[in-house]
């Protein structure tokens, strides 16, 4: 049983080189601007989010039935179905389907799910070599770390980090930070291996139960040259990716780059069907522990999302503490309500890195209702017996004081008063997690009930009058 | 299916078919015409040069001309459309990976997108996927009467159900992976330009 990851310590590390810190927080909230500029553009934005969550309840809510029916169409168009009830399942499937052609290179577009199931090293170990072809993923790849942002996996390093990087790995010049140089860097170094690999695999984003196809969306192209360059292609993906029909996928299709990036779409969005003449196609459903959180009354929602990333965008937590502070494959607001499925007590302490404003909420182009799931999961952990002394010293003191209103006045106007006299060392101390890498804001002259008493009417009747 | 796989199918429909929640209803789908743009190919030009895509507009594109000034050193070109000779055809490929050597492909799409400025292509026009992707460059050949307002009217072509391939390509192949900014060309092709000419009848060649 791992120990809990502890997000706000790992993010002091981020926090603490404040080129990075900026900028990340910069390029995420500017991504933040471009998805709110692209919504405005569509003025049935809101009624697109409304049908992209209806849509998702109600393919959830008859998952067996789409599941079957894609099955058998997939099937009927010469694609191989397998079913891995988890992560281990769908590698040592993975694993199979190479080793029976003898394949040692794989080419591959980016997955979460393969990072979710830890595909690389596993296929590493048994011989089988593979090469990343989102340039993101591959950074990442080459650096020996996972992927930081679900869009964008190396979003958090700088021009400069990667011109390093790609020197040590590629033989290129360190000194040219130029990012279309480093673009083709990559581009001149991965194109061997897109034309030698025998296999290539996708993941999907969405899954089209009408038709049997898998669609996928990238920027570069590189999921289709995975599927179409070599003669074999597989595609993993979540059960929970289904969607009834390609009328449905429209709705899907015109939310995604606009809440990711801010375009109306992107570069490539493939439909694969099914094989190539003289090609074969295999499409891997996932469950790893999606069929359980179907029956979670709370957070069955999750299942919804479209891994745009809106949510990582906005979040405050997320800019300022960068994705591998969470020490989890999903990471920020989606990462925070869906880890603790897979390991309650490693990821206990993620749903306090939060602090609830809800914005996340308001962007999820599928409605999930996000910050209200961080918080029930902190009513789970509670419930469990997971959260930490420290915090739970902390609640308790806060509930005494928050029920009491004598008791909450005195205290707030204490505190205001406490915050201008109290040394440095008794407000930042290691209760007070807040003030670790922020000052407190001023306090205020007067409390809210002072100025409320002050300005506001005294009676019901006068409320009229006000 | 073995019986490890029928296994795990078995496994997994029947705890999905024992958590799913009650069924709730499919919701009906407008088309959202009513916010349709009124100049279609006017919005349309003006979604492919946001994703850093050309537009020329000729009836009858005199494509020798257009590639010795856009690419004068390119020495492969290979079309996939009879309106245009070429050097090559796809046909003569003999792996998907072959079309690496292509400069330029030149190649017809059925339908474009006003909303974001995509044209769909699929296996049949391409015949082999991949020269759209290892070619250097691109050059696509769209009727302008074939542009629909959105995205829901693209999904109705009869392509997505029944082709193996289908794809809406919108601009040339992007990256913004290095600092959220946007490079071209990442994997795939450097430039892509859209001539709108409508579709000749058969037998009818262009330069």
């Amino acid at each position: 049983m791992s120990r809990p990851v502890e997000q706000a310590k790992n993010a002091e590390t981020f926090l603490a080189d404040t080129v990075h810190e900026e900028r990340l927080d910069k390029l995420l909230w500017a991504a933040r601007m471009r998805r709110d500029a692209a919504a405005r553009q569509v003025p049935e934005w809101e009624e697109l989010r409304t049908l992209a969550s209806e849509i998702k309840e109600h393919t959830l809510s008859n998952l067996s039935d789409y599941l079957t029916q894609f099955e058998a169409r997939a099937t009927a168009n010469g694609v191989t179905v397998h079913w891995a009830r988890d992560a281990h399942e769908h590698n040592q499937i993975v694993h199979d389907i190479l080793a029976e052609q003898e394949i040692n290179l794989l080419i591959k577009s980016k997955s979460m799910l393969t990072e979710e199931c830890d595909l690389r090293p596993f296929l590493e170990r048994r011989g089988i070599r593979v090469t990343e072809t989102d340039l993101g993923e591959r950074i990442q790849q080459l650096d020996n770390q996972p992927p930081a942002h679900i869009t964008g996996p190396a979003i958090h390093k700088t021009n400069h980090d990667v011109a390093i990087l790609f020197s040590q790995k590629y033989g290129s010049d360190p000194n040219n930070e130029d990012i279309a140089y480093l673009a083709g860097v990559m581009r001149e170094n991965t194109r061997p291996d897109i034309l030698a690999a025998r296999a290539g695999m996708t993941g999907a984003n969405f899954v089209v139960a009408e038709t049997g196809a898998i669609v996928v969306a990238t920027n570069e192209g590189n999921a289709d040259l995975a599927a179409n360059t070599p003669e074999l292609h597989i595609c993993s993906v979540g059960i929970e990716k289904i969607i009834p029909t390609m009328e449905s996928l429209a709705v899907f299709i015109r939310l995604l780059a606009r809440s990711a990036t801010g375009d109306t779409i992107t570069q490539y969005t493939s439909t694969f069907r099914g094989p190539r003449k003289g090609a074969a196609m295999h499409v891997i459903l996932v469950d790893n522990g999606r069929s359980a959180r179907l029956g979670m009354k709370r957070f069955w929602h999750s299942l919804k999302c479209i891994r745009c990333a809106a949510c990582m965008n906005t979040c405050p937590v997320y800019r300022r503490s960068g994705g591998l502070s969470y020490g989890s494959t999903y990471t920020g607001p989606i990462g925070i309500i869906t880890m603790p499925t897979f390991e309650i007590r490693k990821y206990s302490v993620l749903p306090f890195s939060s602090t609830l404003n809800g914005s996340c909420t308001n962007v999820c182009p599928v409605k999930i209702d996000i910050h209200e799931q961080i918080y029930g999961w902190r009513e789970v952990m509670e419930e469990n017996g997971q959260i930490q002394v420290v915090k739970k010293e902390a609640m308790r003191v806060a509930d005494k004081v928050l029920s009491h209103p004598a008791l909450y006045q005195v205290a707030t106007a204490t505190l205001s008063t406490a915050l201008e006299v109290l040394p440095h060392f008794a407000v930042y101390n290691r209760l007070n997690v807040w003030g670790k890498h922020r000052d407190l804001p001023q306090a205020g002259t007067e409390t809210f009930h002072e100025w409320y008493r002050t300005h506001r009417p005294k009676t019901n009747e006068e409320v009229g009058q006000a | 299916m073995n019986s490890t796989q029928a296994l795990s199918r078995n496994t997994i429909l029947d705890a999905v078919r024992a958590n799913q929640p009650a069924t709730q209803p499919m919701p009906t789908i407008p088309h959202f015409h009513t916010n349709k743009p009124a100049d279609l190919v006017a919005t349309f030009c003006q979604s492919v040069a946001r994703m850093a895509g050309v537009v020329i507009s000729e009836d009858v594109p005199n494509l020798d001309s257009f590639q010795r000034a856009k690419f004068p050193e390119a020495k492969v070109i290979c079309s996939a459309t009879p309106e245009y000779a070429g050097t090559i055809k796809p046909a003569s490929l003999n792996h998907w990976s072959e079309a690496s050597t292509i400069d330029v492909c030149i190649v017809r799409s059925p339908m474009g997108v006003a909303e974001t400025g995509s044209v769909l292509l699929s296996d049949i026009e391409l015949q082999v996927n991949t020269i759209a992707y290892l070619a250097h460059d691109l050059v696509v050949l769209l009727d302008p009467k074939q542009i629909v307002p959105n995205i829901h009217d693209v999904y109705e072509h009869p392509h997505f159900k029944l082709r193996p391939y289908s794809v809406l390509m919108t601009g040339p192949s992007g990256s913004g992976d290095i600092g959220a900014i946007v490079v071209h060309p990442a994997q795939g092709v450097k430039s892509l330009t859209v001539f709108l000419s409508p579709a000749p009848d058969a037998g009818q060649r262009t330069g």
